[in-house]
Protein backbone atom coordinates (compact mmCIF):
# COMPACT_ATOMS: atom_id res chain seq x y z
CA UNK A 1 0.00 0.00 0.00
CA UNK A 2 2.06 3.59 -1.48
CA UNK A 3 1.29 6.58 0.20
CA UNK A 4 -1.62 7.81 -1.31
CA UNK A 5 -3.66 4.20 -0.88
CA UNK A 6 -3.10 4.32 2.98
CA UNK A 7 -4.49 8.35 3.07
CA UNK A 8 -7.18 7.64 1.09
CA UNK A 9 -8.69 4.72 3.08
CA UNK A 10 -7.80 6.16 5.97
CA UNK A 11 -9.66 9.37 5.52
CA UNK A 12 -12.15 7.23 3.78
CA UNK A 13 -13.06 5.76 7.54
CA UNK A 14 -12.67 8.76 9.09
CA UNK A 15 -15.14 10.97 7.37
CA UNK A 16 -18.04 8.31 7.63
CA UNK A 17 -20.22 9.61 10.48
CA UNK A 18 -20.96 8.28 13.80
CA UNK A 19 -23.03 6.03 15.00
CA UNK A 20 -25.99 7.83 17.52
CA UNK A 21 -23.72 6.88 20.38
CA UNK A 22 -20.90 8.86 19.07
CA UNK A 23 -19.04 5.83 17.88
CA UNK A 24 -17.37 4.83 14.10
CA UNK A 25 -19.29 2.83 12.30
CA UNK A 26 -18.65 -0.74 12.20
CA UNK A 27 -19.36 -0.94 8.05
CA UNK A 28 -18.62 1.72 5.29
CA UNK A 29 -21.22 2.47 3.47
CA UNK A 30 -20.37 -0.46 0.10
CA UNK A 31 -20.57 -2.82 3.32
CA UNK A 32 -16.93 -3.64 3.71
CA UNK A 33 -15.81 -4.18 7.80
CA UNK A 34 -14.25 -0.82 9.57
CA UNK A 35 -12.90 -3.24 11.93
CA UNK A 36 -11.20 -5.45 9.10
CA UNK A 37 -9.73 -1.80 7.31
CA UNK A 38 -8.43 -0.79 11.00
CA UNK A 39 -6.75 -3.90 11.83
CA UNK A 40 -4.78 -3.74 8.11
CA UNK A 41 -3.67 -0.38 8.73
CA UNK A 42 -3.35 0.25 12.02
CA UNK A 43 -1.18 -1.01 15.16
CA UNK A 44 -3.52 -2.17 18.56
CA UNK A 45 -1.59 -1.40 21.69
CA UNK A 46 -2.02 -3.23 25.27
CA UNK A 47 -5.58 -0.74 25.72
CA UNK A 48 -6.95 -0.30 23.07
CA UNK A 49 -7.63 -1.78 19.57
CA UNK A 50 -7.02 -0.96 15.93
CA UNK A 51 -10.70 0.03 15.62
CA UNK A 52 -10.79 1.80 18.88
CA UNK A 53 -7.57 4.04 18.04
CA UNK A 54 -8.71 4.86 14.58
CA UNK A 55 -11.98 5.82 16.22
CA UNK A 56 -10.33 8.56 18.10
CA UNK A 57 -9.71 10.34 14.38
CA UNK A 58 -13.16 9.71 13.42
CA UNK A 59 -14.53 11.63 16.20
CA UNK A 60 -11.96 14.22 16.17
CA UNK A 61 -13.09 14.68 12.43
CA UNK A 62 -17.20 15.06 13.26
CA UNK A 63 -16.51 16.62 16.53
CA UNK A 64 -14.37 19.22 15.22
CA UNK A 65 -16.56 20.22 11.89
CA UNK A 66 -19.70 20.10 13.38
CA UNK A 67 -19.12 22.44 16.10
CA UNK A 68 -17.67 24.89 13.55
CA UNK A 69 -20.86 24.59 11.26
CA UNK A 70 -22.68 24.96 14.72
CA UNK A 71 -21.62 28.00 15.70
CA UNK A 72 -21.50 29.36 11.87
CA UNK A 73 -25.09 29.16 11.59
CA UNK A 74 -26.68 29.77 15.42
CA UNK A 75 -29.55 31.19 13.61
CA UNK A 76 -30.59 28.13 11.62
CA UNK A 77 -30.14 25.90 15.06
CA UNK A 78 -32.74 28.13 16.04
CA UNK A 79 -35.08 27.25 13.55
CA UNK A 80 -34.97 23.61 13.58
CA UNK A 81 -34.62 21.41 16.60
CA UNK A 82 -31.24 20.23 18.17
CA UNK A 83 -31.57 17.11 16.65
CA UNK A 84 -32.75 17.93 13.24
CA UNK A 85 -29.94 20.23 12.94
CA UNK A 86 -27.28 17.78 13.93
CA UNK A 87 -28.82 15.34 11.10
CA UNK A 88 -28.67 18.18 8.76
CA UNK A 89 -25.46 18.84 9.68
CA UNK A 90 -24.35 15.17 9.48
CA UNK A 91 -25.97 14.31 5.87
CA UNK A 92 -24.07 17.74 4.18
CA UNK A 93 -20.64 17.66 5.61
CA UNK A 94 -21.03 14.06 4.74
CA UNK A 95 -21.61 15.31 1.26
CA UNK A 96 -20.02 18.44 1.36
CA UNK A 97 -16.70 17.91 3.04
CA UNK A 98 -13.89 20.61 3.70
CA UNK A 99 -12.54 21.75 0.33
CA UNK A 100 -10.75 24.92 1.68
CA UNK A 101 -8.22 24.76 3.88
CA UNK A 102 -10.08 26.98 6.76
CA UNK A 103 -12.94 25.90 8.34
CA UNK A 104 -14.16 29.56 7.96
CA UNK A 105 -15.54 28.26 4.44
CA UNK A 106 -17.48 25.26 5.84
CA UNK A 107 -21.03 26.43 4.73
CA UNK A 108 -20.10 28.27 1.87
CA UNK A 109 -21.87 25.30 -0.30
CA UNK A 110 -24.93 25.01 2.85
CA UNK A 111 -27.89 27.03 0.67
CA UNK A 112 -27.55 25.92 -2.79
CA UNK A 113 -27.13 22.29 -0.32
CA UNK A 114 -30.16 22.75 1.27
CA UNK A 115 -32.25 23.65 -1.99
CA UNK A 116 -31.57 20.03 -3.20
CA UNK A 117 -32.25 18.89 0.43
CA UNK A 118 -35.52 20.58 1.76
CA UNK A 119 -36.94 17.57 3.75
CA UNK A 120 -34.08 18.87 6.39
CA UNK A 121 -35.91 22.38 6.95
CA UNK A 122 -39.46 20.67 6.08
CA UNK A 123 -41.69 23.73 7.53
CA UNK A 124 -39.87 26.05 7.74
CA UNK A 125 -38.24 25.99 4.26
CA UNK A 126 -38.25 29.65 3.39
CA UNK A 127 -37.37 31.51 6.61
CA UNK A 128 -34.57 28.15 7.02
CA UNK A 129 -33.18 29.66 2.90
CA UNK A 130 -33.11 33.14 4.12
CA UNK A 131 -31.18 32.47 7.42
CA UNK A 132 -28.99 30.38 5.75
CA UNK A 133 -28.24 33.30 3.01
CA UNK A 134 -27.67 35.85 5.58
CA UNK A 135 -25.57 33.94 7.76
CA UNK A 136 -23.13 33.53 4.99
CA UNK A 137 -23.43 36.55 4.02
CA UNK A 138 -22.35 37.78 7.63
CA UNK A 139 -19.29 35.13 7.51
CA UNK A 140 -17.91 36.73 3.92
CA UNK A 141 -18.69 39.95 5.27
CA UNK A 142 -16.53 39.51 8.59
CA UNK A 143 -13.33 39.33 6.32
CA UNK A 144 -13.65 39.83 2.92
CA UNK A 145 -11.82 42.49 0.88
CA UNK A 146 -12.08 46.59 1.57
CA UNK A 147 -11.35 48.35 -1.60
CA UNK A 148 -10.17 51.89 -1.26
CA UNK A 149 -13.49 53.67 -1.13
CA UNK A 150 -15.09 55.85 -3.59
CA UNK A 151 -16.68 59.41 -2.20
CA UNK A 152 -19.34 60.25 -5.32
CA UNK A 153 -20.05 63.36 -3.47
CA UNK A 154 -16.79 64.53 -3.14
CA UNK A 155 -14.92 63.42 -6.29
CA UNK A 156 -16.62 66.25 -8.35
CA UNK A 157 -16.59 63.53 -11.27
CA UNK A 158 -19.78 62.51 -10.68
CA UNK A 159 -21.72 62.14 -13.89
CA UNK A 160 -24.50 59.83 -15.94
CA UNK A 161 -21.87 57.72 -17.21
CA UNK A 162 -20.39 57.02 -13.93
CA UNK A 163 -20.22 53.33 -12.99
CA UNK A 164 -19.76 52.45 -9.48
CA UNK A 165 -18.02 49.36 -7.68
CA UNK A 166 -19.70 47.82 -4.62
CA UNK A 167 -17.27 47.11 -1.87
CA UNK A 168 -16.45 43.10 -1.76
CA UNK A 169 -17.78 42.42 1.93
CA UNK A 170 -21.09 44.06 0.86
CA UNK A 171 -24.11 41.98 0.73
CA UNK A 172 -27.51 42.77 -0.63
CA UNK A 173 -30.27 40.21 0.23
CA UNK A 174 -33.98 40.14 -1.04
CA UNK A 175 -35.42 38.14 1.82
CA UNK A 176 -39.04 36.85 2.45
CA UNK A 177 -38.71 36.72 6.42
CA UNK A 178 -36.92 39.50 8.74
CA UNK A 179 -34.68 36.88 9.70
CA UNK A 180 -32.16 39.67 10.56
CA UNK A 181 -34.03 40.37 13.63
CA UNK A 182 -34.07 35.91 14.41
CA UNK A 183 -30.72 36.17 14.14
CA UNK A 184 -30.38 38.52 16.42
CA UNK A 185 -32.29 36.78 19.08
CA UNK A 186 -30.26 33.35 18.23
CA UNK A 187 -27.01 34.79 18.80
CA UNK A 188 -27.99 35.71 21.91
CA UNK A 189 -28.84 32.06 22.79
CA UNK A 190 -25.46 30.51 21.71
CA UNK A 191 -22.42 32.51 22.67
CA UNK A 192 -19.36 31.64 20.18
CA UNK A 193 -16.86 29.52 21.50
CA UNK A 194 -13.14 30.66 21.16
CA UNK A 195 -11.53 27.33 20.32
CA UNK A 196 -8.58 26.86 18.54
CA UNK A 197 -7.58 23.96 20.23
CA UNK A 198 -6.86 21.09 17.19
CA UNK A 199 -8.49 18.15 19.86
CA UNK A 200 -12.25 18.49 20.39
CA UNK A 201 -13.87 16.79 23.00
CA UNK A 202 -17.18 16.54 22.06
CA UNK A 203 -20.12 17.97 20.26
CA UNK A 204 -20.77 21.12 21.71
CA UNK A 205 -24.06 20.71 23.34
CA UNK A 206 -25.01 24.14 24.61
CA UNK A 207 -27.72 25.53 26.32
CA UNK A 208 -30.91 23.82 24.76
CA UNK A 209 -32.33 26.06 21.80
CA UNK A 210 -36.17 26.74 22.13
CA UNK A 211 -37.50 26.50 18.49
CA UNK A 212 -38.29 30.28 18.34
CA UNK A 213 -41.59 31.54 17.25
CA UNK A 214 -41.72 32.14 13.61
CA UNK A 215 -41.80 35.31 12.19
CA UNK A 216 -44.46 36.22 9.95
CA UNK A 217 -43.48 36.50 6.45
CA UNK A 218 -43.01 40.07 5.21
CA UNK A 219 -40.33 41.19 2.38
CA UNK A 220 -37.44 42.71 3.80
CA UNK A 221 -34.27 44.77 2.02
CA UNK A 222 -31.11 43.99 3.40
CA UNK A 223 -27.65 45.37 3.63
CA UNK A 224 -24.87 43.45 5.01
CA UNK A 225 -21.85 44.80 5.22
CA UNK A 226 -18.45 45.98 7.54
CA UNK A 227 -17.87 48.92 9.07
CA UNK A 228 -14.79 49.76 11.03
CA UNK A 229 -14.49 46.07 11.89
CA UNK A 230 -18.02 45.06 12.69
CA UNK A 231 -20.41 43.56 10.41
CA UNK A 232 -23.79 45.41 10.46
CA UNK A 233 -27.37 44.74 8.52
CA UNK A 234 -29.47 47.60 7.70
CA UNK A 235 -32.82 47.47 6.27
CA UNK A 236 -33.10 49.19 2.58
CA UNK A 237 -36.43 50.18 0.72
CA UNK A 238 -37.01 48.56 -2.09
CA UNK A 239 -36.28 51.32 -4.40
CA UNK A 240 -33.40 51.96 -2.65
CA UNK A 241 -32.43 48.01 -2.84
CA UNK A 242 -33.25 47.80 -6.46
CA UNK A 243 -30.88 51.04 -7.59
CA UNK A 244 -28.18 49.68 -5.52
CA UNK A 245 -28.38 46.22 -7.20
CA UNK A 246 -28.68 47.87 -10.64
CA UNK A 247 -25.54 49.71 -9.61
CA UNK A 248 -23.90 46.54 -8.02
CA UNK A 249 -24.69 44.82 -12.08
CA UNK A 250 -22.15 46.81 -13.29
CA UNK A 251 -24.78 49.48 -14.66
CA UNK A 252 -23.81 53.06 -15.11
CA UNK A 253 -25.49 55.68 -12.86
CA UNK A 254 -28.21 57.22 -15.34
CA UNK A 255 -29.59 53.70 -16.39
CA UNK A 256 -29.33 52.34 -12.33
CA UNK A 257 -31.46 55.45 -12.17
CA UNK A 258 -33.71 54.38 -15.03
CA UNK A 259 -34.45 51.06 -13.40
CA UNK A 260 -35.27 52.80 -10.20
CA UNK A 261 -37.68 55.92 -11.81
CA UNK A 262 -39.57 52.79 -13.57
CA UNK A 263 -40.77 50.77 -11.02
CA UNK A 264 -43.56 52.95 -9.81
CA UNK A 265 -43.44 55.91 -12.38
CA UNK A 266 -41.34 58.95 -10.75
CA UNK A 267 -40.02 62.21 -11.80
CA UNK A 268 -36.46 62.38 -11.47
CA UNK A 269 -36.79 65.82 -10.30
CA UNK A 270 -39.06 65.24 -7.32
CA UNK A 271 -36.53 61.78 -6.49
CA UNK A 272 -33.53 64.19 -6.68
CA UNK A 273 -33.19 64.70 -2.71
CA UNK A 274 -34.04 61.23 -2.19
CA UNK A 275 -31.24 59.99 -4.30
CA UNK A 276 -28.88 62.65 -2.23
CA UNK A 277 -29.53 61.42 0.69
CA UNK A 278 -28.88 57.46 0.00
CA UNK A 279 -25.51 58.69 -1.83
CA UNK A 280 -24.70 60.53 0.96
CA UNK A 281 -25.35 57.76 3.30
CA UNK A 282 -23.84 54.83 1.71
CA UNK A 283 -21.08 57.32 1.01
CA UNK A 284 -20.39 57.71 4.45
CA UNK A 285 -21.01 53.76 5.29
CA UNK A 286 -18.45 52.98 3.05
CA UNK A 287 -20.09 51.11 0.52
CA UNK A 288 -18.79 51.76 -2.83
CA UNK A 289 -14.99 51.19 -3.57
CA UNK A 290 -12.86 53.37 -6.33
CA UNK A 291 -14.23 52.09 -9.64
CA UNK B 1 24.52 34.48 19.74
CA UNK B 2 22.10 31.60 17.98
CA UNK B 3 22.17 28.39 19.47
CA UNK B 4 22.20 26.66 16.17
CA UNK B 5 21.92 27.46 12.40
CA UNK B 6 17.78 27.21 12.71
CA UNK B 7 17.84 29.01 15.87
CA UNK B 8 19.01 32.54 15.07
CA UNK B 9 16.38 33.61 17.49
CA UNK B 10 17.29 32.34 20.89
CA UNK B 11 16.62 36.04 22.16
CA UNK B 12 12.76 35.42 21.44
CA UNK B 13 12.48 33.91 24.91
CA UNK B 14 9.17 32.81 25.86
CA UNK B 15 6.32 33.78 24.10
CA UNK B 16 2.41 33.13 23.84
CA UNK B 17 -0.27 32.24 21.71
CA UNK B 18 -2.39 35.21 20.30
CA UNK B 19 -5.62 34.52 21.24
CA UNK B 20 -9.22 36.26 20.96
CA UNK B 21 -10.13 36.37 24.52
CA UNK B 22 -7.20 38.58 25.42
CA UNK B 23 -7.32 41.09 22.58
CA UNK B 24 -8.83 43.21 24.88
CA UNK B 25 -6.27 42.69 27.69
CA UNK B 26 -3.73 43.14 25.33
CA UNK B 27 -4.85 46.41 23.98
CA UNK B 28 -5.94 47.71 27.06
CA UNK B 29 -2.93 47.05 29.46
CA UNK B 30 -0.04 46.31 26.67
CA UNK B 31 1.30 43.82 28.49
CA UNK B 32 5.38 43.00 28.23
CA UNK B 33 4.92 39.66 26.00
CA UNK B 34 8.21 38.66 24.49
CA UNK B 35 6.38 37.66 21.11
CA UNK B 36 3.44 36.18 20.07
CA UNK B 37 2.95 33.05 17.66
CA UNK B 38 -0.54 33.50 15.32
CA UNK B 39 -2.52 30.82 13.41
CA UNK B 40 -1.88 31.57 10.41
CA UNK B 41 -4.77 30.20 8.93
CA UNK B 42 -6.80 32.77 11.04
CA UNK B 43 -5.11 35.72 9.15
CA UNK B 44 -5.01 34.25 5.81
CA UNK B 45 -8.14 36.61 5.26
CA UNK B 46 -8.68 39.59 2.37
CA UNK B 47 -9.90 41.68 5.25
CA UNK B 48 -11.33 43.06 7.67
CA UNK B 49 -10.96 42.78 11.99
CA UNK B 50 -8.64 39.93 11.86
CA UNK B 51 -5.74 41.90 9.82
CA UNK B 52 -6.88 45.25 12.05
CA UNK B 53 -6.24 43.44 14.57
CA UNK B 54 -2.35 41.50 13.37
CA UNK B 55 -1.72 45.13 12.59
CA UNK B 56 -1.97 46.80 16.00
CA UNK B 57 -0.34 43.65 16.94
CA UNK B 58 2.44 44.17 14.69
CA UNK B 59 2.82 47.91 15.82
CA UNK B 60 3.71 46.67 19.67
CA UNK B 61 4.72 43.40 19.34
CA UNK B 62 7.28 40.61 17.74
CA UNK B 63 4.77 37.43 15.90
CA UNK B 64 5.98 34.61 14.44
CA UNK B 65 3.52 32.38 12.24
CA UNK B 66 2.46 28.79 12.89
CA UNK B 67 0.29 27.48 10.75
CA UNK B 68 -2.17 24.05 10.66
CA UNK B 69 -3.34 22.97 7.25
CA UNK B 70 -0.01 22.76 5.06
CA UNK B 71 0.15 19.57 5.54
CA UNK B 72 3.43 18.70 4.43
CA UNK B 73 2.90 15.25 4.89
CA UNK B 74 -0.46 14.49 2.81
CA UNK B 75 0.49 12.83 -1.18
CA UNK B 76 -1.42 15.42 -2.90
CA UNK B 77 1.09 18.69 -3.56
CA UNK B 78 0.94 21.72 -2.14
CA UNK B 79 -1.98 24.01 -2.30
CA UNK B 80 -1.44 27.15 -4.52
CA UNK B 81 -3.79 29.49 -3.04
CA UNK B 82 -2.62 28.33 0.79
CA UNK B 83 0.94 29.24 -0.20
CA UNK B 84 -0.23 32.84 -2.14
CA UNK B 85 -1.82 33.50 1.03
CA UNK B 86 0.40 32.58 3.45
CA UNK B 87 3.09 34.61 1.48
CA UNK B 88 1.30 37.42 1.62
CA UNK B 89 0.91 37.05 5.05
CA UNK B 90 4.24 36.69 5.56
CA UNK B 91 5.14 39.76 4.00
CA UNK B 92 2.66 41.61 6.38
CA UNK B 93 4.05 39.85 9.83
CA UNK B 94 7.58 39.59 8.33
CA UNK B 95 8.19 36.74 10.53
CA UNK B 96 11.82 35.76 11.16
CA UNK B 97 10.55 31.73 10.54
CA UNK B 98 7.83 29.69 10.06
CA UNK B 99 6.00 26.49 11.30
CA UNK B 100 3.89 23.97 10.56
CA UNK B 101 3.77 20.32 11.26
CA UNK B 102 5.00 17.08 10.26
CA UNK B 103 1.73 15.03 9.12
CA UNK B 104 -1.60 15.12 6.84
CA UNK B 105 -5.03 15.85 6.89
CA UNK B 106 -6.16 16.63 3.15
CA UNK B 107 -6.58 13.88 0.30
CA UNK B 108 -7.61 14.85 -3.08
CA UNK B 109 -8.44 18.81 -2.09
CA UNK B 110 -10.53 17.86 0.57
CA UNK B 111 -9.33 18.62 4.27
CA UNK B 112 -9.76 17.04 7.35
CA UNK B 113 -8.58 19.89 9.60
CA UNK B 114 -6.82 17.71 11.75
CA UNK B 115 -3.20 16.18 12.23
CA UNK B 116 -2.97 13.11 11.20
CA UNK B 117 0.49 11.13 11.79
CA UNK B 118 2.32 9.85 8.73
CA UNK B 119 3.11 5.84 8.23
CA UNK B 120 6.80 6.30 9.37
CA UNK B 121 8.32 4.73 5.70
CA UNK B 122 11.14 6.22 3.57
CA UNK B 123 8.56 7.39 0.56
CA UNK B 124 6.61 9.33 3.03
CA UNK B 125 9.64 11.20 4.00
CA UNK B 126 10.96 11.56 0.60
CA UNK B 127 7.85 13.55 -0.38
CA UNK B 128 7.46 15.15 2.79
CA UNK B 129 11.21 16.96 2.30
CA UNK B 130 10.12 17.79 -0.96
CA UNK B 131 7.36 19.75 -0.85
CA UNK B 132 9.14 21.13 2.74
CA UNK B 133 11.69 22.39 0.07
CA UNK B 134 9.14 23.75 -1.74
CA UNK B 135 7.17 25.46 0.40
CA UNK B 136 10.31 27.32 1.93
CA UNK B 137 11.95 28.16 -1.64
CA UNK B 138 8.15 29.59 -2.47
CA UNK B 139 7.61 31.98 0.93
CA UNK B 140 11.68 32.46 1.23
CA UNK B 141 11.48 32.07 4.84
CA UNK B 142 13.02 29.81 7.06
CA UNK B 143 10.70 26.98 8.01
CA UNK B 144 10.40 24.13 10.73
CA UNK B 145 8.22 21.43 11.24
CA UNK B 146 6.95 20.19 13.84
CA UNK B 147 6.49 16.93 15.77
CA UNK B 148 2.75 16.10 16.84
CA UNK B 149 0.85 14.08 18.73
CA UNK B 150 -0.86 10.64 17.75
CA UNK B 151 -2.77 8.38 18.96
CA UNK B 152 -2.38 5.92 16.33
CA UNK B 153 0.79 3.91 14.09
CA UNK B 154 0.26 2.49 10.93
CA UNK B 155 1.60 -1.06 10.14
CA UNK B 156 3.52 0.28 7.11
CA UNK B 157 5.62 2.25 9.25
CA UNK B 158 9.52 1.49 8.51
CA UNK B 159 11.24 3.05 11.57
CA UNK B 160 10.47 4.73 14.65
CA UNK B 161 8.42 8.75 14.68
CA UNK B 162 12.14 10.26 15.89
CA UNK B 163 13.84 8.45 12.86
CA UNK B 164 11.50 9.69 10.71
CA UNK B 165 11.61 13.16 11.51
CA UNK B 166 15.39 12.88 11.33
CA UNK B 167 14.94 11.28 7.70
CA UNK B 168 12.64 14.22 7.10
CA UNK B 169 14.60 17.37 8.53
CA UNK B 170 18.11 16.10 6.90
CA UNK B 171 16.67 15.87 3.42
CA UNK B 172 14.44 19.11 3.54
CA UNK B 173 17.16 20.67 5.37
CA UNK B 174 14.47 22.42 7.76
CA UNK B 175 14.31 23.27 11.32
CA UNK B 176 12.49 21.45 14.16
CA UNK B 177 9.53 23.06 15.78
CA UNK B 178 9.77 20.40 19.04
CA UNK B 179 6.90 20.15 21.25
CA UNK B 180 7.51 18.30 23.95
CA UNK B 181 4.23 17.65 24.90
CA UNK B 182 3.62 16.13 22.11
CA UNK B 183 6.74 13.47 23.24
CA UNK B 184 4.95 13.20 26.02
CA UNK B 185 1.16 12.38 24.76
CA UNK B 186 2.79 10.08 22.10
CA UNK B 187 5.04 8.15 24.16
CA UNK B 188 1.86 7.41 26.22
CA UNK B 189 0.26 6.02 23.61
CA UNK B 190 1.93 4.34 22.34
CA UNK B 191 4.64 3.40 25.11
CA UNK B 192 7.82 4.05 24.05
CA UNK B 193 10.46 6.23 26.13
CA UNK B 194 10.23 9.86 25.76
CA UNK B 195 13.67 10.99 26.85
CA UNK B 196 14.78 7.85 24.25
CA UNK B 197 12.62 10.25 21.32
CA UNK B 198 13.86 13.68 22.72
CA UNK B 199 17.62 12.32 22.34
CA UNK B 200 17.92 11.25 18.97
CA UNK B 201 16.51 14.57 18.06
CA UNK B 202 19.26 16.50 15.97
CA UNK B 203 19.37 19.14 18.78
CA UNK B 204 20.97 21.29 16.28
CA UNK B 205 18.01 21.98 14.32
CA UNK B 206 15.45 22.65 17.16
CA UNK B 207 14.37 26.07 16.09
CA UNK B 208 11.51 26.86 18.51
CA UNK B 209 9.65 24.51 21.40
CA UNK B 210 6.45 24.12 22.26
CA UNK B 211 5.16 23.44 25.35
CA UNK B 212 1.43 22.62 26.53
CA UNK B 213 -1.06 20.79 29.06
CA UNK B 214 -3.17 17.61 27.58
CA UNK B 215 -6.03 15.66 29.12
CA UNK B 216 -5.84 12.16 30.32
CA UNK B 217 -8.34 9.72 29.40
CA UNK B 218 -8.79 6.14 30.59
CA UNK B 219 -6.79 4.57 27.78
CA UNK B 220 -5.57 6.98 25.79
CA UNK B 221 -4.08 10.84 26.40
CA UNK B 222 -5.59 13.59 24.48
CA UNK B 223 -3.85 16.85 23.15
CA UNK B 224 -6.38 19.74 24.15
CA UNK B 225 -3.96 22.64 24.80
CA UNK B 226 -6.66 23.10 27.83
CA UNK B 227 -4.26 22.50 31.28
CA UNK B 228 -1.11 23.87 32.64
CA UNK B 229 2.09 22.20 31.73
CA UNK B 230 2.71 19.21 33.91
CA UNK B 231 6.15 18.17 35.36
CA UNK B 232 6.60 15.43 33.23
CA UNK B 233 6.68 17.94 30.34
CA UNK B 234 8.59 20.13 31.85
CA UNK B 235 11.30 17.45 32.49
CA UNK B 236 11.51 17.03 28.85
CA UNK B 237 11.87 20.69 28.53
CA UNK B 238 14.56 21.12 30.40
CA UNK B 239 16.68 18.31 28.95
CA UNK B 240 15.51 19.81 25.85
CA UNK B 241 17.00 23.27 26.53
CA UNK B 242 20.02 21.70 27.44
CA UNK B 243 20.75 19.71 24.28
CA UNK B 244 19.38 22.78 21.95
CA UNK B 245 20.63 25.86 24.11
CA UNK B 246 18.52 28.87 24.19
CA UNK B 247 15.67 27.87 22.08
CA UNK B 248 12.44 30.62 21.28
CA UNK B 249 9.57 28.85 23.68
CA UNK B 250 5.79 29.07 22.98
CA UNK B 251 2.91 27.77 25.46
CA UNK B 252 -0.01 26.55 23.91
CA UNK B 253 -3.48 27.17 25.76
CA UNK B 254 -6.21 26.77 22.99
CA UNK B 255 -9.02 25.84 24.96
CA UNK B 256 -11.05 26.85 28.21
CA UNK B 257 -8.99 29.58 27.95
CA UNK B 258 -7.91 31.29 30.94
CA UNK B 259 -7.08 34.74 32.00
CA UNK B 260 -4.12 36.94 29.54
CA UNK B 261 -2.42 36.72 32.91
CA UNK B 262 -2.56 33.25 34.16
CA UNK B 263 -1.77 32.00 30.78
CA UNK B 264 1.37 34.41 30.81
CA UNK B 265 2.74 32.87 34.00
CA UNK B 266 2.45 29.43 33.14
CA UNK B 267 4.57 30.17 29.94
CA UNK B 268 7.25 32.07 32.30
CA UNK B 269 8.27 29.29 33.99
CA UNK B 270 9.59 27.87 31.13
CA UNK B 271 12.86 31.05 32.27
CA UNK B 272 13.52 28.63 35.14
CA UNK B 273 14.70 26.26 32.74
CA UNK B 274 16.57 28.70 29.93
CA UNK B 275 20.19 30.04 30.95
CA UNK B 276 20.80 32.61 33.05
CA UNK B 277 21.44 35.21 30.62
CA UNK B 278 18.75 34.54 28.56
CA UNK B 279 16.07 35.17 31.67
CA UNK B 280 17.50 38.46 32.16
CA UNK B 281 17.00 38.89 28.72
CA UNK B 282 13.32 38.05 28.87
Amino acid sequence: MNLEQLQQAVFEVTRQPLTPSEQMRPRLPDGRSIREIANALIKPNDRMTSFERLQIYNQQYWFRIMSSLSEDFPGLRSLISERKFEKLAVAYLNECPSESFTLRNLGSRLEAWLRKHREYIAGVERVALDMVRLEWADIDAFDALDLPRFMPAESGQLSGATVFRLQPHLHLLDLAYPVDDLLLHARGLNAKSETVSNAVLKFPHKAKIRRSSLPKPGKVYLAVYRLQGGVYFKRLTRNGFALLQALGQGQPLEKAIEVFLLRPRRRLDRIGPQLQEWFQDWSSLGWFAQP
Amino acid sequence: MPANRFNGNSDYGVGIGLRVPHYQHIFAKKPVVNWFEIISENFMVDGGRPLQILDQILERYRVVQHGVSMYFGSAEPLNREHLTRLKKLVKRTKTPWLTDHLCWGSVDGRYTHDLIPMPYTFEAAKRAAQKIREARDFLEVPLAVENVSSYAEFHVSEMTEWEFLNEVVEDADCGILLDVNNIYVSSRNHGFDPFEYLHRVPAERVAQIHIAGHSKYQKYILDTHDHPVIDPVWALYARAIEMAGPTATLLEWDDRIPSFNEVHREALKARRYQPAQLREAS
